[in-house]
């Protein structure tokens, strides 16, 4: 709303000039303790992954009407029928953004040995997930289900895998952030970035529980959702 | 704005990374000016092999089977090349990369972007895009002759152009660009809404920054459906999924694909392909907008209106792309509301239109060459437009699709219109970023001769239109319904194309003399109220401000004012400061 009202003024009169240098003097020399340029960046970051997995998501729905299309779960014999795998790698990704989420708790105190305790294991958790994730590409695989026989098996190995590259992109960026923190960099500072570490990997986990839903549903659920969509 | 957020409106201390070497001010710069150089320069010479290839198109065109080196896939390769280097890698770059990245921080009063190393980056990664879609010239095959549109499934089976090795390269060159773009972009956005100084309301920014910033939203909202499709093209290619690929017969034989919609990549492409009009279309918007005002010496007529209308039209650019895909026998009433929502677009365009020529009315105009180039955008911007709202109706666009009509329509609105800002833009800040202006006469017979010239291109293209000369053929053959004299009209447009090219060639003469021999400009040459030209020196420093931010007491548009002896104030004077104030510049009155 404030980006509402911000538009709705007329600077060019002198009175409401006079009234926005006011307001603008009173907050700039404080100092900020969350970094917002980087903050302000990674939602707009998120705003275009939302909008790739979207559109993703918008191709599968109309490219799952189509009469060769044969989904990966909803009946018995189908291989993503049993989600145990997925549901442990769900887990796993859980853990990793957990573990991020008491780090950043965490890091007002003095407790160093804690907080690079929760960042390995959040890097090797979020490590786990990604190999678990390939892990079940290789039990598609090994049941004959390859990336070009089915657009079902396509889109399945291509979200998964974009999912993955995501997180991966933010392994290095927490890598960097541990490298900070070696480098004895200002608790501010690294509070900050974890803080937007953690927004990151919460993200990537709905989204991870979003395609999870999306690619282990039956040809039923997409033909409903496909009619509620217009398809 | 939040409490928090205004917090960081920058108060920057000048702790900036001062380059020493030639490496690091010049190469590896992290300098939002010299990337935005970077960017310009790199821009205009891949737009130059634009340029080239589509002289050749009209030579083949104008003078049919006179060139043995034009064949008809040379042709196609042409036509596509053209396109895409046109939209993507020269307009977007320039507009964005080069515009954007110079007067953001100076227009908002900020020392740099908020990301400075990201920003360099941004700059490598999009050269490496181009370098990649050069390499494509060369590799076995050639590029892609597949139509800047890339639609499937004729863009990667055989018998197209580069279908082979050619796509691959543009799709990866694409998918590089695009990474560039996010880089750049979430930079331009974050320091318009973080980075600005003390005083720099939303409201008082400048008309380019506001088109920037909404432009650079759409992009970053609008590339991921190109990546989308590039990403599933470039797999039904190499790894044989049939996202887009259906069962069909290709050189008599079946193909491997089974069941995939070719209509999807067409929806895919245009909901980036449509925003992206404006994504060139609102940066040019808002610069015509501060470079009418400051020659006219008048205040924007309806800013707050303009910036409503730029919000309007970034919103609705995104619900109009089936537009462009009437021929594909979509549902009736899909196409009714398409039609519509492309009407209603033509409101806040409108109203833009309007409010230029309103601020013009019995403003005191100075006739100078970026001014000269600002007037002939409201021309062909209106002519472009008026088109589009032909082809935006249904009935009208079926039978003028793909015809020389639409060519003429996009050329006029998208091709020419942005380049005659994006020259009116080099003329009124090139004082700004060298030191000097150019030429004012050399510059105004370039305007002419552009200006005449591109309508002596596009208008007789539009008249090929409606006879139903399709477009994309290499050459006509015996065809009953096509008269000869069209072929006249072919020979002279293509006659026009080649003197405008030729033209192009006084601009950069222009540009070389004037960084050397021009004359010297000031720090406000055009006596402008913008925190650009009120830099302490010209060119800006690394820095831009010296010890001290400047501070913001008004709009951008305070130009002859009434009671005030000065006919312009600039955002950076006080209320208490006007009257003692004498602000007489040594601009170029002509």
């Amino acid at each position: 709303m404030s980006f509402l009202k911000e538009i709705m003024k007329k600077p060019w009169l002198a009175s409401e000039s006079m009234t926005a240098m006011t307001n603008q003097s009173v907050s700039v020399h404080q100092q900020s303790e969350i970094r917002w340029p980087e903050k302000t960046a990674l939602y707009f970051f998120l705003s275009v992954v939302t909008v790739l997995f979207l559109l993703f998501t918008i191709t599968y729905l109309s490219r799952s009407q189509a009469t060769d299309f044969q989904a990966l779960a909803g009946e018995t014999w189908l291989p993503l029928n049993d989600t145990k795998q997925l549901w442990i790698n769900t887990f796993y990704l859980l853990v990793a953004g957990g573990a991020l989420q008491l780090a950043v708790f965490n890091s007002t105190t003095k407790r160093i040995n804690l907080l690079l305790i929760l960042l390995i294991l959040s890097s090797t958790f979020t490590a786990v997930f990604i190999f678990g994730q390939i892990a079940v590409w290789q039990q598609l695989s090994a049941q004959g289900y390859f990336i070009a026989t089915n657009p079902a098996n396509s889109f399945y190995y291509l979200l998964t895998g974009l999912h993955g590259l995501h997180l991966l992109g933010g392994v290095f960026a927490l890598l960097y952030v541990i490298k900070r923190f070696y480098n004895h960099t200002e608790v501010t500072v690294l509070r900050a970035s974890l803080s937007l570490c953690t927004t990151y990997w919460h993200y990537l986990f709905i989204m991870w529980l979003f395609l999870f839903a999306l690619l282990t549903a039956s040809t039923e659920t997409y033909r409903t959702i496909a009619l509620f969509c217009g398809f | 704005m939040t409490e928090k957020a205004q917090i960081a409106i920058a108060d920057q201390e000048d702790e900036s990374h001062h380059p020493t070497s030639f490496v690091s001010k010049y190469i590896w710069s992290q300098d939002h000016k010299v990337i935005a150089i970077q960017y310009a320069i790199t821009a205009v010479v891949v737009g130059l092999v634009a340029l080239v290839l589509s002289g050749l198109m009209r030579l083949q065109l104008g003078f049919p089977d006179q060139f043995s080196f034009i064949d008809p896939s040379a042709y196609l390769q042409f036509v596509t090349m053209h396109g895409m280097i046109m939209v993507i890698y020269l307009l977007t770059a320039l507009l964005l990369g080069g515009f954007g990245n110079y007067l953001i921080p100076l227009m908002i009063g900020s020392r740099d972007m908020v990301f400075p190393y990201l920003n360099m980056l941004s700059y490598w990664t999009y050269l490496l895009s181009v370098i990649v879609l050069m390499a494509s010239f060369f590799v076995s095959g050639g590029p892609t002759g597949a139509g800047w549109t890339l639609y499937p499934p004729q863009a990667i089976l055989p018998g197209t152009p580069g279908a082979d090795l050619g796509i691959i390269y543009m799709l990866a060159s694409l998918a590089i660009f695009i990474i560039a773009f996010t880089m750049g972009g979430l930079n331009y956005v974050t320091t318009i809404l973080q980075a600005r100084t003390k005083g720099m309301t939303l409201m008082r920014m400048p008309l380019t920054i506001w088109g920037i910033f909404v432009a650079t939203i759409l992009g970053l909202l609008a590339f991921p459906a190109l990546l989308v499709s590039a990403i599933m093209m470039a797999f039904d290619k190499l790894i044989g999924t049939s996202f887009f690929m259906p069962a069909i017969l290709s050189l008599g034989e079946s193909v491997e694909y089974s069941g995939g919609s070719p209509i999807l990549f067409q929806h895919l492409f245009w909901f980036f392909g449509h925003p992206e009009v404006y994504i060139v279309a609102l940066p040019a918007f808002g610069m015509v907008s501060d470079v009418i005002a400051t020659h006219a010496r008048k205040n924007i007529f309806g800013y707050r209106m303009m910036v409503w209308a730029i919000v309007a039209i970034g919103g609705l650019s995104f619900v109009v792309w089936a537009h462009h895909m009437y021929v594909s026998a979509m549902n009736p009433y899909f196409g009714f509301f398409f039609a519509t929502t492309t009407l209603i677009i033509a409101i806040p365009t409108a109203i833009k239109v309007y409010n230029w020529v309103l601020t013009l009315w019995q403003g005191n105009i100075r006739l100078t060459t970026p001014m000269l180039f600002a007037i002939g955008f409201i021309f062909t911007f209106t002519h472009g437009g008026l088109t589009g709202l032909m082809l935006g109706n249904v009935v009208v666009d079926l039978p003028l699709s793909d015809t020389y009509f639409v060519v003429a329509h996009f050329h006029m609105v998208m091709g020419v219109s942005p380049v005659m800002v994006l020259f009116a833009a080099i003329y009124h800040w090139f004082p700004k970023v060298s030191g000097k202006f150019l030429h004012s006469g050399l510059g105004k017979f370039h305007f002419w001769g552009t200006f005449l010239g591109t309508y002596a291109i596009y208008l007789p293209m539009h008249y090929l239109g409606f006879l139903g000369v399709p477009r994309r053929y290499y050459a006509m053959g015996e065809t009953d319904f096509i008269p000869a004299s069209a072929q006249t009209l072919n020979a002279g447009i293509t006659v026009s194309a080649i003197i405008v090219g030729l033209i192009q060639l006084v601009f950069i003469i222009n540009v070389i003399w004037s960084l050397c021999k021009g004359k010297k400009a000031g720090n406000n040459p055009w006596q402008a109220t913008t925190l650009e030209w009120q830099t302490p020196k010209t060119p800006p420093e690394h820095g831009n401000w010296g010890d001290k931010l400047p501070e913001v007491h008004r709009w951008a548009y305070d130009y002859s004012v009434p009671n005030v002896e000065a006919d312009f104030i600039p955002q950076t004077v006080a209320e208490v400061d006007i009257v003692k104030s004498e602000y007489s510049g040594q601009g170029e009155n002509s």
